[in-house]
């Protein structure tokens, strides 16, 4: 996992105050670092460096150790969503139908590899595991949109839906 | 409670919570270790001690499983050996394995297991990691491509240390140990004392290594080189070549340096004897005005950069004296190259430390009074011992030979540096002979030493009580100051040491492997040397040494005055986390 990304955190105060009442509800709590890292993450959507710190002051956890839990689990992410999150199911069957060929057109079209996100902040793609859609294989999604029975030259109409 | 146990059918009795490895190792049974390192980590991960116990379905690890009553334990068995040898072998199959170039070189761990369980052949070839390697540092790299994952330094920088700046990173085939976002070291708080060196079974951490340049120095015949050497070096460089731990090689020292071809060999316990004198007089002034009580000595530059990111509200009460071979440099590009006739840029002066923050802190910009860095270079004990194996001395057999003069006669309380309490005990043989007037006879502050991590102690001078403490270790010293800082305790005066037990076990000196740290105190033995060299010391007190009385009356005028703030004095800033 590359640990840098060319998107500036750009949090809120809003945010930054929510954080702080996560951080005050665990902050006596031992052993609360996941949990407060999950909230935060739900705030933030991600978890860059800035949260990180914020994180490690507020509960008194060393930055080494907190940043150790985010890349030990594929939940957390260190990397911004796109506003709009681009999977692509590479479950078996998935697979089989194609899914490679389509994930390697959206990384070309995007210019961004698994897990990055496009340095205008508007697409993010990731690779799922079986997303249980598996009569429409091979499957994307947008956000809540569904794309199924996908083959590559689908990819940008698809995407050239997304413009604002 | 004393609980009874049979270890290859031979009966042993040992203290309750006593664990299988230890009550092997009592009875001369050698159980493999890897990630194990008595007290510093103890968490059985790496599966080289595993053992057959009586009535357990699985082999288990010696290392953390406590003895029970009746217990039968098998170390050698076929199952044994075949597993401990196929665990080692799987993580060989991942190991960067150059070790005819490595610097830990038949100073490894992990290959002196591959000897003993003989390991002739690397069966599992796959996949290897492939890393960068962090030498941005001043003091410390890290190269993950030799690391096994055996955790001690994330232990020893954790738990003992508390800096924590290294941690495991990711996960599986793709765990690294690193620090947050895997940046580089000089980027964290790390402090560079190097204590993760010598935990570190294999080559995965070492000194930034600056030999090549002492040699390029020594070689330019238009330098001046001069070369001074701490208290604790003399104490520790004898086991780079198998000499006991706790053997004292100061005289073969001096005559290696000598035969290297440096100009002046000269020792740093001279610069401390200049730093009681300073940090004494200002212990004094603070007494009297009462302003920025408690001092706290400044000598140990691992404990000074964690004030800086940890207490920096502490920062005013560190004392302003520069640290021994600081004060050394400047005094060598100042007053020594005037009585020489030489110019200070000529001269260069390198460090012989049992430290590797030393190396940083010669890189301090504030540590260049005369305009030419105090100190031009640092090595460790350790890179010295590899100097002298380059240059062909038979270190064993030299004769011993003399510091040269003036600046190697040295105080026994300059050698008393090297071992925690020390500095303090210096400081009041001085302050106690100034308060009084008198020439003190009893003069060893026996409560100040030890290794305990914490000591304190009240100390009664001409009629005032001084409160004392001292902690050695970074973990030891948070605990005290937090303690100072929520007005728990007060002390007049505070010595802090950056690696347990002080300079001696400091991370520039011999790696000692885990098998003799279980049967031998390191601390002790080495601490032991120290004092016995301060025994035999024909000045006892800073305030007595010659060369002190000498430049004081001739150069400085008196302690803390203009000329000496200006040349031994520094001061701190403080420093974000990251």
């Amino acid at each position: 996992m590359s640990a840098t990304c060319s998107i500036p955190f750009n949090g809120t105060p809003e945010q930054e105050k929510k954080l702080n009442t996560v951080i005050e509800k665990y902050k006596d709590v031992s052993g609360s670092l996941i949990s407060v890292l999950h909230e935060a993450q739900e705030i933030y959507g991600y978890l860059p460096i800035e949260v990180q710190k914020m994180v490690s002051e507020g509960i008194n956890v060393p930055l080494a150790e907190i940043y150790g839990v985010v890349s030990f689990y594929s939940q957390f992410t260190i990397k911004p969503k796109g506003k709009y999150k681009v999977a692509v199911c590479l479950g078996t069957a998935c697979y089989v139908k194609g899914a490679g060929e389509i994930i390697d057109r959206i990384k070309t079209r995007l210019g961004i590899e698994e897990g990055d996100c496009s340095a205008d902040g508007k697409f993010s793609l990731d690779a799922t595991r079986c997303i249980g859609a598996c009569g429409l294989a091979p499957v994307v999604t947008v956000n809540d949109d569904v794309y199924g029975r996908l083959v590559p030259d689908d990819i940008d109409g698809i995407l050239d839906k997304y413009t604002d | 409670m004393a609980v009874n146990l049979k270890i290859n059918n031979i009966d042993i009795t040992v203290p309750e919570g006593t664990t299988v490895l230890e009550a092997a190792r009592s009875i001369n049974i050698d159980i493999p270790t890897l990630c194990y390192l008595k007290d510093v980590n103890e968490i059985g991960s790496c599966r080289m001690c595993v053992v057959e116990i009586k009535g357990q379905r699985a082999l288990q690890a010696a290392c953390v499983y406590p003895v029970s009553e009746g217990m039968e334990v098998l170390t050698n068995t076929k199952t044994v050996r075949d597993t401990r040898k196929i665990n080692l072998e799987l993580i060989l199959s991942n190991h960067e394995r150059k070790c005819l170039t490595c610097i830990r070189n038949q100073d490894c761990e992990l290959q002196k297991l591959s000897t003993d369980l003989g390991v002739l052949d690397i069966r599992f070839d796959g996949e290897n990691s492939h890393y960068e390697v962090d030498m941005l540092s001043s003091s410390i790299v890290r190269n993950p491509n030799k690391c096994i994952l055996c955790r001690r330094c994330i232990s020893v920088c954790k738990n003992i240390q508390t800096v924590s700046v290294i941690d495991a990173n990711e996960r599986g085939f793709n765990t690294i140990i690193g620090s947050a976002f895997n940046m580089p070291l000089v980027d964290t708080p790390c402090t560079n004392c190097g204590q993760c060196i010598v935990v570190c079974p294999v080559g995965a951490l070492h000194e930034k290594d600056d030999t090549d340049k002492i040699w390029e120095l020594l070689a330019d015949n238009k330098k001046h080189v001069l070369v001074q050497t701490a208290p604790a070096v003399r104490v520790a460089l004898g086991e780079e070549f198998g000499m006991p731990i706790g053997t004292r090689v100061t005289g073969k020292m001096v005559t290696a340096l000598k035969l290297m071809g440096f100009d002046g060999v000269f020792d740093t316990d001279t610069a401390a004897d200049f730093t009681i004198m300073e940090e004494g007089t200002e212990f004094l002034n603070r007494l009297k005005s009462g302003k920025n009580l408690p001092l706290i000595t400044s000598c140990s530059p691992g404990w000074v950069k964690f004030c800086e990111h940890n207490f920096p509200d502490f920062l005013d009460n560190l004392s302003t004296a520069k640290s021994p071979h600081q004060m050394f440099g400047a005094i060598m590009k100042s007053y020594y190259a005037e009585k020489k006739g030489i110019d200070p840029a000529d001269i260069a002066v390198i460090s012989v430390m049992p430290c590797t923050a030393k190396k940083f802190e010669s890189k301090r910009e504030e540590l260049a009074a005369t305009g030419h860095p105090d100190v031009d270079a640092v090595i460790t004990t350790r890179e010295l011992g590899r100097m002298i194996k380059q240059a062909g001395i038979d270190f064993t057999k030299v004769e011993d030979s003399e510091f040269d003069a003036p600046f190697g006669e040295a105080s026994g309380a300059g050698v008393i540096f090297g071992a925690t309490g020390g500095v303090m005990e210096a400081a009041l043989r001085t302050v106690a002979d100034i308060l009084t007037g008198e020439d003190l006879q009893h003069i060893d502050y026996t409560a100040v030493r030890g290794l305990d991590g914490i000591k304190e102690a009240t100390v009664e001078i001409a009629g005032t009580k001084v409160h004392v403490a001292v902690a050695s270790g970074l973990g030891n010293a948070r605990k005290l100051l937090e303690k100072v800082r929520s007005g728990e305790q007060q002390y007049h005066f505070i010595e802090i040491m950056g690696c347990p037990g002080g300079c001696i076990t400091g991370g520039g000196q011999p790696i000692v492997d885990a098998k003799t740290m279980m049967d031998i105190d390191v601390k002790a033995a080495r601490a032991a040397a120290i004092y016995a060299e301060d025994k035999s010391m024909t000045y006892r007190k800073s305030h007595e040494n010659p060369i002190v009385k000498k430049l004081y009356k001739e150069y400085f005028g008196k302690p803390c005055g203009h000329l000496s703030h200006n040349l031994l004095h520094t001061h701190y800033v403080k420093r974000e986390n990251y």
